[in-house]
């Protein structure tokens, strides 16, 4: 029986120029499709539906995110908590805000308010940011699909 | 004078791949592990200047922008039962829809002195309402869609102070 010839074994060249073009156009639409903004969406709530719903076209000024849920709660700078007791934190953020020379009047509280939560809530929520000094507000709504 | 021996084989330089691969899979890994897909959203601006806007507000000012009350009613699951604007029910099969061609019939949809843009429309909600209907009057009153462009209606919105509940 005749034994195969041994061949010395040449490596074999994997080609890696396209896996790494490949690599670096994912990665440089990952970070083109990086939404910053989204650090303020929570998805617990679901938000309203209106066609009219279009991203602002300049950036709020000093904005405030208050989210409130179906059952009534509160969700601010991390914490859960009842309306009654959103009232020192949002005393505290008037006070940074005017140590960091801000105005209250001019900054904007943002409410993104559960489309199933009660309108009454939602009323004492900004009534509550009114006594607190804060004068203008921006419900958040989600942009029809189609629009 | 010796010369130098150019024609001496140079060595290729070899680039090390391997590290650079590494990281671009992390950082890749990275970007897939942390990317969200969110819905774009939208802001409706609310203009409650206090506690107690009505005694702050100049005369002038109230003569000038005529200010129209929309009712929404609701039973106690929080389900819209009627929309009124001023004294007038709208039609229970597409309330919002009504509201809108009422809305527009009184204050027009051209800008200039007297228009939409002066006006300004009050929100008075039952306690119970669920929020999304507030947000289909708002909506209503606040524009529409005419050949994929936004035509604004009334900009200036408040809520009446919350009914009990």
């Amino acid at each position: 029986m005749r034994i195969g010839e041994r061949h010395q074994a040449s490596a074999v060249e994997l080609d890696m120029t396209p896996m790494i073009d490949m690599a670096f156009q994912l990665i440089s639409f990952f970070l083109f499709a990086l939404n910053f903004a989204g650090a303020d969406m929570d998805e617990r709530i679901r938000l309203p539906i209106s066609e009219l719903a279009k991203p602002p076209e300049a950036p709020f000024e000093s904005p405030i995110t208050l989210q409130l849920n179906q059952r009534g709660l509160v969700f601010f700078a991390g914490e859960e908590m009842a309306i009654p007791t959103l009232r020192s934190a949002l005393r505290r953020e008037r006070e940074f805000l005017q140590y960091r020379g801000g105005d209250p009047a001019k900054a904007t509280v943002i409410i993104r308010a559960d489309a199933r939560a009660k309108t009454g809530v939602v009323q004492e929520l900004i009534k509550m940011c009114q006594e607190t000094g804060f004068e203008k507000f921006a419900v958040a709504a989600k942009q029809q699909q189609g629009t | 004078m010796r010369i130098r021996n150019t024609g001496r084989r140079q060595e290729g330089v070899s680039l090390m791949m391997t590290p650079m691969i590494d990281i671009v899979f992390q950082l890749l890994a990275f970007f897939v592990m942390t990317f969200k897909v969110f819905s774009p959203e939208g802001d409706f601006n609310i203009r409650m200047p206090s506690a107690a806007p009505v005694a702050a507000k100049k005369t002038d000012d109230i003569l000038m922008l005529p200010s129209l009350k929309v009712r929404l009613t609701a039973d106690a699951q929080g389900r819209l039962t009627g929309v009124y604007l001023g004294e007038n029910r709208m039609n229970n099969a597409a309330p919002f829809e009504e509201l809108r061609r009422r809305i527009i019939q009184i204050v027009g949809d051209d800008a200039g002195p007297g228009s939409a843009e002066d006006s300004e429309i009050e929100l008075d909600c039952d306690y119970n309402l669920r929020f999304e209907y507030a947000i289909d009057a708002i909506t209503a009153v606040s524009g529409k869609i005419q050949q994929g462009e936004i035509i604004k209606l009334i900009d200036k919105i408040r809520f009446a102070p919350p009914r009990a509940s």
